[in-house]
């Protein structure tokens, strides 16, 4: 055999939120917010052998027509209080929660992230999401004060921000010598500056480095700057879709931008969202999956998705009955607020014309058009079929590993543990065992050299 | 220094028993090795450990093994600094090397100990000056859904500008009326978002397709002269209702937000007379927001060091006191002694209108044990202290009921 080493997988687990992903409706759906669920969920992961739990973040109640939507899932706890808490239940499991750039100061998320570092011994991992939307400003003192086109630069300025406070301390200050009396043996430890654009602070670090030195850094986003962003700045991005082609391109182009960072290819790890369903046979798995999709789109849902395109009011409809033959309503006004689907559809004329197109060739209700158009499961078979389109996948380098969305709370990720796990084991493509501690080890990742020199000054 | 003096007799402690057996509470306040600046240098102290979940979650089990209402833990948002001492100015951080410095996030210490802990009540400190309401809110609720019912929370203000300049938003300090007004609205707003969710806004209507009753979510529209918030929180509503608030009254630019905001106020508590007066104080601040008919428990604030006697115990300060080449000055309350003369004290300090007391270990390591392995037994003996966990909640060790929410339709009347 002259075939090259096999790639190693790496499977993460996003905690099912607040989307219509998740079914809410199906008897084994549990409680989003009992810590009991977060546990089970974690643990199953961590059972597994996953590389990390991810979980979302949102900073305000999403609202459609003018009302809180509440057709989905709705509510969720504060990522910081749930990952810390997490880290008392479980022992390898990377800590991964996404927090927002623009609502909040660096200082006090960098602050956040070293001491989760610290009391997950090196667990933590940090996806970096920004935003501009007035809409969240408004539960917030800032407001919705940043300028669309400045999102990327005040995160990358919040992330170069970050890691000067993550630096201000090398790792080697604390003496905690009793006998000498010397508790640090640098009286400067902690000390930054920091003049930037967004920033311009300064003063004393208080969280002793921590031992992966920074956290984990993911980043999504698929636009040019996010890519960008991800080729300079992060560990890890989500990836566009989890598809040969669509995958393989993806993949190649970010991996391609690392270079002139000065960057290795393995230094950033590509993990499109995936999602799945599972059968004893993939038959049954398809007839599993169909039957998924039409709880996760109601009538009700499929109007209120149509709505996102036509932007206006399109109660009166019927979702069993056909597209509606009005145009959608170009403006500034937006009928659904907080939802990041919303703002996909960049030229809504054109999207309602392709549906109705495509409606009437296929002869599909508002419903189906809608199930169909939306994004459908990754993996859907039996454990075996899956276990062979993840490995093929990675393998051929359309993605480093997976990070899973189940789509019941908290055991939807239970079989796939159970049964898709052992077969990428026994492929010799998965873990069967932690090979160290911190998710840095999971993911192959080193640990970071503090920058030389304490103070960080953007140009 | 303002150490108490022993107190005087044992017969004394037994008159206030029999006069008042009402229980007392009982919370200790934790940060770093201790509240003495040396105490990271006594053996037992584990100095190596401070940034560890292993060291935090020790301290927290030895408290529930006390039965104590609660642990606090300190925190700021800036280096720790010994007053004056600083080459970059009273207002830097100092240069010293010689004493504890860094400190991890209260309320994520907090949320790492509650799954290993049952009982106890976990009070992160968190600083209002520079956060976000909105963010604290949903952190609290979630350290109550993490704990069960165990969340509170210690709101302090900053006017320190090395601290402001972590954040540069504020080009100058606040005054300090003007930071607890600050803080009192933030609290404000972090009560209003616990009560946006009526506690069955979920209702998972498989009928209509509904996941919540939109009718039970509301917007809290605080307008404020810091800030805005607009709601609801994105955190169902927390299973205490409210979390327990708690604030510092120390001084009279605090006592307003004691007041106004709080179900637990912390006051110093140096002798009978200041505490008295300041509890007066506190009281007459909450008639006049007319929040007088709900429960208030004001605590005495006391750093403790705990010895087999008074000698022993004075000796060991002056041992820390050589070892930090100063007298300790903590600025606050400080009581050197026999957990027997504790025991007195508590109980006679008590009668100027206190509660409960927040002890401060001046070492954990060692004040630490001794409350919950010697004063604890000796209360007990006196019939003031609980010999069992009697409530899953931190409002039901505080005899404090589940409040309603505010935002709730009434029954038709």
């Amino acid at each position: 055999m002259t075939s090259k080493p096999l790639k190693q997988i790496h499977l993460a687990a996003h905690f099912p939120g607040v989307n219509n992903t998740t079914v809410w409706s199906d008897p084994a759906a549990g409680s989003h917010i009992d810590f009991d669920s977060f546990v089970h969920f974690a643990r199953t992961a961590e059972r597994a052998r996953f590389d990390f739990l991810f979980l979302a973040e949102g900073l305000r109640l999403r609202e459609q027509g003018g009302q809180i939507y509440d057709l989905d899932v709705v509510g969720r706890p504060d990522t910081f209080t749930v990952l810390a808490a997490l880290a008392a239940v479980t022992e390898r499991l990377g800590l991964t929660g996404t927090i927002n750039s623009t609502f909040n100061e660096p200082y006090e998320v960098a602050r956040q992230f070293a001491t989760l570092d610290h009391l997950s011994e090196g667990r933590a991992a940090w996806n970096v999401v920004t935003s501009w939307d007035a809409f969240t400003g408004e539960n917030f003192r800032r407001g919705g004060f940043l300028p669309r086109e400045e999102r990327y630069s005040r995160a990358k300025e919040f992330l170069e921000t970050a890691n000067g406070l993550f630096d201000s301390w090398n790792g080697t200050e604390i003496a905690a010598d009793p006998g000498a009396g010397v508790f640090l043996r640098d009286a400067r430890a902690g000390a930054f500056a920091h003049r930037g654009q967004h920033f311009d602070i300064e003063g004393r670090f208080n969280v002793p480095r921590s031992p992966q030195g920074r956290p984990v850094i993911f980043q999504a986003g698929d636009s040019d700057e996010g890519r960008e962003f991800a080729a300079s700045s992060a560990d890890a991005i989500f990836g566009r879709d989890g598809t040969l082609e669509a995958g393989r391109a993806f993949y190649a182009d970010v991996k391609g931008r690392l270079a002139k960072y000065g960057r290795t290819h393995d230094e950033l790890k590509i993990l499109p969202a995936a999602t799945f369903v599972l059968g004893d046979t993939d038959a049954e798995a398809h007839e599993i999956a169909h039957e998924v999709r039409r709880r996760q789109v109601s009538g009700q849902t499929a109007i209120k998705f149509l709505e996102h395109v036509w932007n206006r009011d399109l109660s009166a409809y019927d979702p069993d009955g056909p597209l509606p033959d009005i145009d959608p309503e170009v403006g500034e006004n937006t009928v659904a607020l907080g939802r990041a689907s919303v703002r996909q559809f960049r030229d809504p004329l054109e999207t309602a014309r392709q549906w109705r197109r495509l409606a009437e060739a296929k002869n599909l209700s508002i419903r189906e058009l809608v199930i169909s158009t939306t994004a459908d499961q990754t993996f859907v078979g039996s454990a075996a079929t899956v276990a062979e389109q993840i490995d093929t996948l990675v393998q051929a380098d359309a993605a480093d590993g997976f990070i899973l969305v189940p789509h019941i709370t908290p055991g939807g990720l239970d079989d796939f543990a159970d049964t898709v796990v052992p077969l990428l084991q026994e492929r010799g493509v998965f873990r069967t065992e932690y090979a160290g501690t911190t998710l840095r080890d999971h993911l192959g990742l080193d640990v970071p050299r503090p920058a030389s020199g304490r103070q960080t000054v953007a140009s | 220094m303002s150490s108490f003096p022993p107190a005087s007799t044992s017969a004394s402690a037994s008159a206030f028993t029999s006069a008042s057996s009402a229980p007392l509470h009982l919370g200790v306040a934790l940060d770093g090795a201790g509240r003495h600046p040396a105490a990271w240098r006594e053996p037992g102290a584990r100095p190596g450990e401070l940034f560890t979940a292993r060291y935090w979650a020790g301290l927290a089990a030895e408290a529930e093994t006390g039965l104590l209402d609660f642990v606090s833990f300190e925190d700021s948002l800036t280096l720790q600094s010994s007053p004056a001492d600083g080459p970059e100015g009273p207002d830097g951080p100092d240069g010293r090397t010689d004493r504890v410095r860094g400190r991890l996030d209260a309320v994520l210490v907090a949320a790492r100990v509650a799954p290993l802990t049952r009982h106890i009540g976990l009070v992160p400190a968190v600083t209002a000056t520079h956060t976000e309401p909105f963010h604290i809110s949903k952190a609290i609720a979630t350290l109550d859904h993490v704990s069960r019912g165990r969340a509170g929370l210690w709101i302090q203000v900053s006017g320190l500008p090395d601290e402001a300049r972590h954040f540069g938003r504020r080009t100058g300090p606040l005054e300090e009326a003007e930071l607890h007004a600050e803080a009192a609205d933030h609290v404000e707003v972090i009560r209003r978002l616990w009560d946006s969710w009526e506690d069955d806004a979920e209702i998972r209507d498989v009928a209509t397709g509904r996941f919540v009753d939109r009718d039970k979510l509301h917007y809290i529209d605080f307008e404020g002269r810091h800030f805005s918030v607009r709601g609801p929180s994105i955190t169902p509503r927390p299973p205490q209702g409210q979390p327990v608030v708690g604030a510092s009254g120390d001084g009279e630019a605090s006592y307003a937000l004691v007041a106004r905001s709080t179900d637990v106020g912390y006051v110093p508590a140096h002798d009978g007379d200041g505490t008295r007066a300041a509890v007066a104080a506190i009281r007459r601040a909450r008639e006049a927001t007319g929040l007088a008919a709900q429960p208030l428990h004001l605590f005495g604030d006391l750093t403790v060091f705990l010895d087999a006697d008074a000698p022993a115990a004075a000796a060991r300060l002056e041992r820390l006191d050589a070892l930090a080449g100063l007298p300790y000055g903590g600025g606050g309350a400080v009581f050197t002694g026999s957990p027997g003369e504790l025991a007195d004290l508590l109980l006679e300090r008590r009668e100027a209108g206190l509660s409960g007391f927040v002890l401060r270990p001046g070492v954990i390591g060692h004040d630490l044990p001794a409350i919950t392995r010697d004063l604890v037994p000796e209360l007990q003996r006196r019939g003031v202290f609980r010999r069992a966990y009697e409530a899953d909640t931190l409002r039901g060790l505080l005899g404090l009921d589940r409040p309603a929410n505010r935002y709730a339709a009434h029954p038709a009347a």
